[in-house]
């Protein structure tokens, strides 16, 4: 990073203390010959087509070290309409259209998520976005899904569950999978010659429906019914602040995105996050008490599912690159106004660490690189001696294994964590020291079974929640509006926990090994 | 003495919305004493366009940190930022990156 000047050789003309300045007419640092368009980095001026060239290299090069995606594989697009997620499908469309040796040989779907209820749109508004969503999709001719927000409604509880999945990948096997495809696309080309077919993946491409997921709802206008509408319409209205909105809707659109890859057999999800977005939500989810999920939220692949994993190509563009690129190349997007469309600065947490990071960025220009490699070096091995593991607890909302710390009870979260998600409140009656929960409180007269009261399910719901979902989880007066799924699977743990307890005396205990995998 | 100047003002990534939803603006900038630059065009966007949250896209004497500025699709900071002298039929544009636009 700071050998940027050294590098380039450039005499040092600037004489600003601060961000080294391009000089007026320079040349395209690359080239030396066209005039340069954009700065990226400190000072670095490119000309239109290096540009070009730099940013579907840092694309293809994100994918290619990290060799997570098999060929063949398929891989489910997340497009949000804006920017960097509309960068991401071109570069894709871009990749495999291309004839070249260095083609993406995996098979791509998009999905779009309508989230119109929760940012409060109007039908018609809603409706014209999606026009102009399926114009777009149509261009892009890959499968692909459009799903409302609304559909949350009527997920399974299983979405929730993690799902291991096939032996890991590793090196050997990746260079296997790729020998092995090309084989198999030889073959099905030199078939598909005497056939007069086009090749493998264009073929495959005419089975899958090219229009409407049949997970569409079915109302006439395409649109989710009403009720449903209006209940999540009525679930965002009830949360008090804008952090805990955003961070709802980010959960809940998580889950739809997973469920749809699952339905559809996508095992890869792609994202858009960009350099500048991960910087910001890396310090963001630090405010947000999220730091011990941090490598899985920011970094280029998150495991926490299990069988699906997301995967963040776009973590190596800034959004100035990103835009620029748009601009230059006309890449199609769609803007949608979000829930925090023109909010004043210090509405929430997201936009405050959003303010705060830029500023910094344009009075020291490496702020977002700093931070962003911060993320990259952070390590998702669970900390030892806790509850981790595949198998261990996971966290009901943002689905991440519950980093519990059993051995430190020193600090009043530890203490509160561990006795509540491990007991059943019937075991927490029992005990007389118990501390008080800062948000619920478990009534005396407090029946297990009968689920069906208020206080009861927000204990459920919150004791299966992290620390970072229980702060959030305090900004909503009742649990009642949450999507059932939520519920369901919220009730379907602690029964299961009960029946734990319950057995548990009659269980032969022998080793401590035992104790422990019967409390997990 | 600089002749009046138009110019063509565009917003998008969401800055549009605190223009009334407007992208493009054929704007004529009547003539003045000193001659036209961004420093200037900013305050007479902020007089004459904006309709609404000025602090949304402008703080200070610039635009506000996310807003980004191409003049004739070329990154201002090649141009001399706020120093840029308009020219006649230049188009400036405005790209918010910002969350919500």
């Amino acid at each position: 990073m700071c050998q940027v000047g050294e590098d380039y050789a450039e005499p040092p003309s600037w004489k600003s203390p601060l961000a080294p300045r391009p000089r007026l007419g320079q040349k395209c640092v690359k080239c030396k010959e066209s005039d340069p368009v954009v700065v990226i980095r400190a000072g670095d001026a490119f000309c239109r087509d290096c540009f070009k060239a730099f940013y579907i290299h840092k694309f293809r090069a994100m994918l290619g070290k990290n060799r997570l995606i098999f060929p063949g594989e398929k891989v489910l697009l997340a497009w949000s309409g804006g920017p960097s997620s509309s960068s991401m499908v071109w570069q894709v469309v871009e990749g495999l259209s291309q004839h070249s040796a260095k083609r993406l040989r995996f098979v791509p779907g998009v999905v779009y998520v309508d989230e119109g209820a929760a940012c409060g749109q109007s039908l018609e508004d809603r409706a014209k976005t999606l026009a102009e969503v399926k114009q777009v999709l149509h261009t892009v001719g890959f499968p692909w899904h459009v799903v409302s927000l609304e559909e949350v409604l009527g997920l399974p509880p299983s979405v929730l569950r993690y799902c291991p999945r096939e032996p890991a990948g590793t090196e050997g096997t990746y260079k296997a999978a790729v020998d092995n495809f090309l084989q198999q696309q030889h073959a099905l080309e030199t078939q598909g010659a005497e056939d007069s077919c086009g090749p493998a993946w264009g073929q495959e491409e005419q089975c899958w429906p090219q229009s409407q997921d049949p997970h569409e709802p079915l109302s006439p206008a395409g649109f989710p019914p009403a009720a449903q509408t209006e209940a999540l319409c009525r679930l965002f209205e009830s949360v008090r602040t804008l952090t805990a909105k955003e961070e709802l809707l980010q959960t809940l659109r998580s889950h739809l995105i997973l469920h749809v890859a699952r339905a559809h057999g996508y095992s890869k999800v792609m994202t858009g996050d960009s350099c500048t977005r991960l910087a910001i939500k890396l310090m963001t989810n630090l405010a947000l008490g999220r730091g011990a999920f941090l490598a899985w939220d920011t970094g280029f692949s998150d495991e926490r599912h299990g069988d699906v994993v997301v995967v963040r190509p776009m973590r190596d563009h800034t959004l100035k690159e990103v835009a620029f690129y748009n601009r230059l190349f006309a890449v199609p997007s769609v803007f949608t106004p979000a829930v925090d469309t023109k909010a004043p600065e210090k509405a929430s947490i997201h936009r405050l660490m959003e303010a705060f990071v830029l500023r910094l960025q344009v009075q020291f220009p490496s702020t977002v690189s700093t931070v962003y490699r911060t993320s990259e070096k952070l390590v998702k091995a669970p900390r030892e001696g806790c509850a981790g593991g595949p198998e261990g607890p996971r966290c009901l909302l943002c689905l991440c294994t519950l980093d519990i710390d059993t051995a430190d009870s020193a600090t009043a979260f530890g203490a509160q964590t561990s006795t509540f998600s491990q007991m059943p409140p019937s075991a927490l009656q029992a005990e007389s020291g118990m501390p008080a929960a800062p948000c619920h409180t478990v009534g005396p007269g407090c029946c297990w079974k009968a689920c069906g009261r208020e206080d009861d399910r927000q204990t459920q719901v919150i004791q299966q929640l992290c620390y970072s979902c229980r702060a959030n989880m305090k900004d909503l007066p009742s649990m009642d509006p949450l999507p059932p799924y939520i519920l369901a699977e919220a009730q379907l743990r602690s029964q299961r926990a009960w029946v734990m307890q319950e057995i548990q005396e009659y269980l032969i205990e022998d080793s401590g090994d035992e104790a422990e995998t019967t409390q997990s | 003495m600089a002749a009046p100047l138009s110019v063509e003002v565009e917003f998008g990534g969401g800055a549009e919305l605190l223009f009334d939803g407007v992208k493009k603006h054929q704007v004529t900038l009547p003539g003045q004493e000193e001659p036209w630059d961004i420093r200037n065009l900013l305050v007479w966007i902020k007089k004459n366009l904006l309709k609404e949250r000025p602090e949304l896209f402008i703080q200070g004497d610039s635009v506000r940190p996310g807003i980004l500025v191409l003049i004739n699709d070329a990154d201002w900071e090649l141009l001399g930022e706020l120093d840029y002298q308009l020219q006649d039929q230049d188009s400036v544009l405005f790209i918010s990156t910002l969350h919500g636009g």
